[in-house]
């Protein structure tokens, strides 16, 4: 039998906003299969996001959701966290909004290895606002404001959060689909700040500027640069040479925020009211 | 037994009324000259099983205010100017996604870093206009120790009835001074909670106005889920386009403040009787003003003070009434260069000519420089 994902959208509000090629609704598919392996309590579970493209998913989710302003999900994530640790929370978004205008609020959820998922459709380019250049923009590659190649460096994600202090970071991406809501799963049951990466597309304003003829093109890149990274361990450097690694890059167990907090309450002799 | 009585800063009073409203959560991000707030109730919430958080940055601190709001929480955050520039993105949001939550800010010199510590008033336009768009305000500006303490108290009252941000702004010199404060007992101020939702889950709508123009707001881990936007939405809470919707709601989210001004607008007549010198005052700089008032009356000069308690929503009708009552002249005091002048001056419609002190200089302002320009009213 074909799964069923109605059971957590809400009726009436598809269909979605992205473009015919744009990987955001796999993505938004594995969550959800995600979280019907986990067996989440809609009423139970927060949606949260900023602002872009993929920061419209939470209105699509059955769930408590908060479409928050550019950058701010993380930051307005961890009030609902500390207010109610006891619900699941998941943070959805895009590179712009996760490592530019947010990038300060990320670090510092990342630091604090609060217990909330961070899924980031990386498409590599601000979509919403027609394809303006991101952090993870590739050097030299085109956007509508580097009509001449990008100048700017890119960000790595997962080197960005584990730097950071995320205790578990995952790579997957939009071609691999069946590996997302695992890697989900993962993140979901680990006790910390979980980050899900997923290599995503914009045909609409970053394909077409960059020489990709179609989506299958660009989903075919996808296939082509990931690594797993069992499989990179028996690879020389050479032939790692423009591959991406997939799967779970890291994982450390580390005291958890919301915990932390509680501690701080016993030892104020306080308790909860 | 007595009450109990302490001797208290403005700051440390205005966390201590926190916390007998209610509050149970705040997120902030220092700065001077309002961090004492902060290092209070850093000490005192997780007594009572709340939530304190120092974010990274001050944008982050409303983000995690709304949030915790957004999950049930009674929220509060301090800050001061500079601070409350960066928080007014998310003081937008507050108001159009109608998330009750209180903003404490002490007014320091500005713009940008200004003079640390320095008293000042201004940033009352930037309570009002500080954040794009169509919105309420509702800013409470005290003028003593106690009073900063019960201000804030209203002000979290005000937040959960009307479903909204609201700011207490207290000048610098209110939020550093010592003063005898008395506390109040235990439910001896009416403690307002928001309305919760009365109708079963499915058929709950966060902007439902048949309950009116504050509808019932859910918290998120209840029985009840539904969406939140800063996007322009219908009554479930879902983002819209239509213009109708959208002129609507916009329409009552100011009106619910505005058309409520005589439940908000607080305010002190001082000697007002007779008086045909009224010095409009707020803040710190209103204790030179009664001073002034006080000498003048020795001298035989009419004079009374209407001591502004809320600023915002202002109290123009108050003021309107008095001017065409007759007054000689008012007399606005005030630590900026004349924000208080130009809505005086508004709201009074030229029945009588409006005279401005103004002094961004760090320095308060005098009962004498007040005295002063009294003596100039012909």
């Amino acid at each position: 039998m074909a799964f069923d994902y109605e059971k957590y959208i809400r009726p009436g509000k598809l269909p979605h906003i992205w473009c015919p090629g744009c990987g955001h609704g796999i993505v938004m598919k594995g969550m959800i299969r995600a979280m019907d392996t986990l067996g989440l309590e809609k009423n139970n579970t927060a949606i949260v996001s900023g602002i872009g493209c993929a920061s419209r998913l939470p209105g699509y989710i059955d769930c408590c959701t908060l479409h928050t302003a550019h950058g701010r999900a993380a930051a307005f994530a961890t009030g609902v966290k500390m207010a109610k640790p006891e619900m699941t929370v998941i943070l959805v978004g895009g590179d712009g909004d996760g490592t530019a205008i947010g990038g300060n609020h990320f670090i510092h959820a990342c630091r604090r290895n609060i217990d909330m998922t961070y899924i980031i459709m990386n498409n590599y380019i601000y979509g919403m606002t027609g394809g303006q250049f991101s952090p993870t923009t590739p050097h030299m590659h085109k956007a509508s404001t580097t009509p001449y190649g990008n100048p700017d460096p890119s960000f790595d994600i997962a080197k960005l959060a584990i730097g950071a202090g995320a205790t578990f970071v995952a790579r997957g991406t939009a071609f691999h689909a069946n590996q997302i809501d695992k890697l989900i799963v993962e993140a979901i049951q680990h006790k910390g700040f979980s980050v899900v990466e997923i290599l995503d597309d914009c045909p609409t304003t970053y394909g077409r500027r960059n020489k990709f003829k179609s989506v299958i093109e660009m989903m075919n890149r996808l296939k082509e640069v990931a690594v797993p990274v069992k499989a990179a361990e028996k690879m020389s450097p050479e032939q790692l040479q423009g591959k991406v690694l997939t799967g779970v890059l890291y994982k450390e167990d580390k005291p958890e925020y919301c915990s932390e907090y509680q501690k701080v309450i016993e030892r104020a002799g306080g308790g909860a009211r | 037994m007595g009450k109990k009585v302490a001797f208290l800063q403005g700051n440390e009073a205005a966390a201590h009324g926190a916390l007998y409203a209610g509050c149970n959560f705040f997120a902030g991000y220092p700065i001077t000259p309002s961090t004492e707030v902060a290092e209070v109730l850093s000490a005192e919430l997780p007594k009572i099983g709340g939530k304190f958080i120092q974010m990274e940055d001050e944008i982050g601190a409303m983000a995690a205010l709304l949030g915790g709001a957004l999950a049930g929480s009674k929220a509060l955050t301090s800050t001061s100017g500079p601070g409350l520039s960066l928080k007014q993105e998310l003081i937008g949001y507050g108001c159009i996604a109608e998330i009750p939550c209180v903003i404490y800010n002490v007014m320091r010199g500005g713009p940008s870093t200004g003079m640390p510590t320095g008293p000042s008033q201004s940033d009352v336009m930037c309570a009002k206009w500080g954040t794009h768009g169509d919105h309420p305000a509702i800013c409470l500006v005290p003028a003593s120790v106690q009073e900063t303490y019960e201000e804030v108290i209203r002000a979290f009252n005000l937040s959960e009835k009307y479903r909204t941000p609201v700011m207490v702004m207290p000048d610098e010199i209110v939020a550093h001074m010592r003063e005898r404060i008395v506390f109040p007992e235990k439910g001896e101020i009416e403690i307002i909670d928001r309305k919760s939702p009365t109708v079963p889950p499915e058929q709950y709508k966060p902007y439902d106005t048949s309950f009116g123009d504050v509808p019932p707001l859910a918290s998120f881990g209840s029985e009840y889920r539904f969406h939140v936007t800063g996007l322009n939405k219908m009554q479930d809470g879902f983002p819209t386009t239509k213009a109708s919707v959208v002129q609507e709601e916009e329409e009552r989210q100011v009106r619910k403040v505005e058309g409520n001004a005589d439940d908000i607008v607080k305010f002190e007549e001082y000697l007002l009787d007779d008086a045909e010198i009224v010095v409009v005052a707020f803040g710190s700089t209103s204790r030179s003003a009664r001073y002034a008032v006080n000498e003048a009356r020795k001298e035989g000069i009419k004079a009374g003070m209407f001591r502004l308690i809320t600023y915002w929503p202002f109290p123009e009708k108050q003021l309107l009434a008095l001017a065409k009552r007759g007054v000689k002249a008012f007399i606005t005091p005030e630590m900026n260069l004349g924000m208080t002048h130009g809505l005086v001056k508004g709201c009074t419609e030229g029945n009588a000519p409006v005279l401005g002190i103004f002094r961004v200089d760090g320095e308060p302002i005098n009962p004498g420089q007040i005295l002063d320009k009294m003596k100039e009213v012909k």
